[in-house]
């Protein structure tokens, strides 16, 4: 089943679908090395429904739920 | 890549100080030097960091237009090894240029500690491009890709342009950039580095982080101000003796007037710039750390859902807080916003926090007018307006200044800076700031000297001078705030510099520093006293602030209404409190 990233947990790893986002901002979501088939993780929320932290390869970033739910991921089995 | 470590390899390779940051697209404005490399003076030119040949931000666009009209010898592009994973996708892109090609894989330091391993050779077959491991920050590796550089200028003596088609569309780069990063990076798919996590736990704790935070930055402060004020002291000693000894005998057989227009003008404008310096390195110095150490991104993902609800984002924050310290490199900062409307407001708003040279305006006044235990809780309230304020204006103007910047930010791993990054970028900043504040001050103030002293003959700032002429014409806009005329000629040399009011006001009224509170302590309530310092507070900001956001706005229409906006809010403001706390009895 896929979700959008922004309804998964802190700590919950999972796939990248899909990706529906206008040119330019795919394009900086691609930079920063989230395409599908990488795994992503989310490490925490912040404060006040705040801004989503996330591990995606060897990077940390931080994106906004907004922005998050335009990202379709698949949970990954538990590790 | 943005913060990858290019200034600094930039620095290394021509000597030259371009600005280093652990700070997403740190250098905007390009940076060039001529370096002496193979036997030719080489033009090496920084372009800025960017994450795709095909982006539609400032840094992208200025990269393209740069390679589609510039002929080169070859690139040389600077990757972080521990992101391999996907800064291979912009070696990819620029591999399609056909351009003689140098990939320098920094940070190999944090790379090893991270466990990853990079294939070099392998890489450099791919790409079709000399690779080199490095890293600039400590200077290993460097005289390598020097080496490497002046290799590939032997072979290439000739510039030449790019292929175009290398800027058209490029969907199959993924699958590319996929197997090339199978062939030749061994790490784990997901990094998962201890040091950086244990501080994160406490650091973005969803309950502490924010303490802890502002507990930093107010640690921050006391130090700047711990270490800068002896030293401001120690200038402005060196000043006082330098008058005494050398410009006094100088000018003893003067006219008086050029006497007094080269000490009390020309003298005391250089010194306004000159004693406001140590504070202002310091500053520096302190802001490079917090800067480097991967925090400020940090602090903007605390804050984000706050300011997003303002119009702004967490970056918007983070410039308030360096706007404590001064207003000028906080400005500058708003330079890593993509959107102008986010940026504009950003700058709109940060005039209102409260900088070092209020917080000296305010000290004194509070000790002269309040009780010793009333005067801390004034402070605070002066700070918690500077906030209110601040947000208030973002509120209502988030409106004419809508953005939808998607925010993407890199939470980059904690770094501490080399001494010497640290003390060239304190060095660099203050040199900037002198540059382009100083002709302002000294402009300025030589304005307000003949302000107080024209026409000839007359008492300094007294009701016949031009100033006391113009506080006169004011005085109807003044009076209903409860501050009279002599007050608001204050507030006119507070426009040069907020720093200047106090001795401004000791002019005025013909007294020392010391005679001078008690001189206000006669002159003013609490209640006129309050309004005084609101007034000081939100009004115009000081000359410097102004020149800076005319600089980075690079709009008049803008810097008018940052200037308008705020003289008429602080009228309001003030009277809204004078005029009630006067109608409640006080």
């Amino acid at each position: 089943m896929d979700t959008p990233l922004d309804q998964l947990h802190p700590r919950q790893t999972a796939e990248i679908q899909s990706i529906q986002a206008e040119r330019e901002f795919s394009r900086r979501l691609f930079a920063l090395g989230l395409r599908p088939g990488q795994l992503i993780r989310v490490l925490r929320s912040g404060p006040l429904k705040g801004p989503l932290h996330i591990r995606v390869g060897h990077t940390d970033v931080m994106i906004r739920r907004q922005d998050a739910r335009r990202i379709q991921v698949r949970l990954a089995p538990q590790t | 890549m943005p913060n990858t470590g290019k200034s600094t390899l930039f620095n290394r390779l021509t000597g030259a100080a371009a600005r280093i940051g652990n700070w997403p697209g740190i250098t905007v404005d390009l940076l060039s030097a001529k370096v002496l490399l193979a036997g030719a003076m080489v033009e090496v030119v920084d372009l800025p960091g960017i994450y795709n040949l095909h982006g539609f931000s400032d840094d992208e666009m200025v990269v393209r237009r740069f390679l589609e009209t510039q002929a080169v010898n070859g690139l040389v592009v600077v990757l972080n090894a521990t992101q391999l994973d996907r800064q291979l996708s912009l070696a990819l892109q620029l591999k399609r240029l056909g351009l003689p090609l140098v990939v320098l894989l920094n940070m190999v330091d944090e790379a090893k500690r991270l466990g990853i391993r990079v294939d070099t050779e392998a890489l450099a077959r791919s790409l079709g491009a000399e690779v080199a491991l490095l890293s600039a920050k400590y200077g290993q590796g460097f005289e390598r890709v020097r080496g490497l550089v002046e290799n590939l200028l032997r072979r290439h003596p000739a510039a030449q342009h790019g292929h175009a088609e290398a800027f058209r569309e490029d969907e199959d780069i993924e699958a590319e950039l996929a197997s090339l990063v199978a062939q030749s990076v061994h790490a784990p798919a997901l990094l998962d580095d201890a040091r950086v996590q244990a501080l994160d736990r406490w650091l973005l704790h969803p309950w502490l982080g924010l303490p802890l935070f502002f507990g930093a930055m107010f640690l921050l402060f006391q130090l700047v101000y711990g270490v800068g004020t002896p030293l401001q002291d120690l200038m402005e000693w060196l000043l006082v003796h330098f008058q005494s000894l050398a410009l006094d005998p100088l000018l003893a057989g003067a006219p008086p007037l050029l006497k007094s227009f080269v000490e009390d003008g020309l003298f005391n404008g250089v010194g306004t710039v000159l004693t406001f310096l140590p504070i202002i390195v310091v500053f520096f110095l302190f802001m490079a750390v917090v800067e480097d150490s991967g925090y400020l991104s940090r602090a903007a993902f605390l804050m984000d859902a706050v300011m997003a609800r303002l119009g702004l984002d967490g970056r918007s924050f983070v410039m308030q807080l360096m706007g404590f310290g001064c207003n000028v490199p906080a400005l500058m900062g708003t330079r890593v916003m993509r959107s102008r409307a986010l940026r504009l407001l950003t700058m709109l708003v940060l005039p209102f926090s409260l900088c070092s040279a209020r917080l000296q305006v305010f000290l004194f006044l509070t000790t002269a007018i309040f009780s010793p235990r009333a005067a801390p809780v004034v402070m605070f309230s002066l700070y918690l307006a500077s906030i209110a304020i601040a947000f208030f204006t973002a509120l209502l103007w988030r409106k004419r200044f809508q953005s939808h910047e998607p925010l993407l930010l890199e939470l980059p791993p904690y770094r501490l800076p080399t001494l010497k990054q640290l003390v060239l970028q304190a060095w660099q900043q203050s040199g900037h700031f002198l540059k382009g504040a100083s002709g302002f001050i000294v402009i300025g103030v030589m304005l307000v000297w003949l302000l107080t002293h024209l026409p000839v003959g007359v008492a300094p700032a007294s009701a016949q001078s031009w100033a006391g002429a113009i506080a006169d014409w004011m005085a109807p806009a003044f009076r209903p705030l409860g501050i009279d005329a002599l007050q608001s000629i204050a507030l006119l040399f507070g426009f040069v510099a907020k720093e200047v009011m106090i001795g401004a006001l000791a002019v005025i009224y013909g007294v020392g520093e010391d005679a001078l509170k008690a001189a206000l302590a006669a002159r003013m309530d609490w209640v006129s006293a309050y309004s005084f310092m609101l007034f000081t507070l939100i009004y115009t900001p000081c000359l410097s602030t102004v020149a800076v956001l005319k600089q980075e706005s690079k709009s008049w229409a803008f810097t008018a209404l940052a200037v308008a906006w705020p003289l008429a809010l602080a009228w309001g403001i003030s009277f809204a409190f004078y005029q009630t706390a006067r109608a409640l009895g006080f």
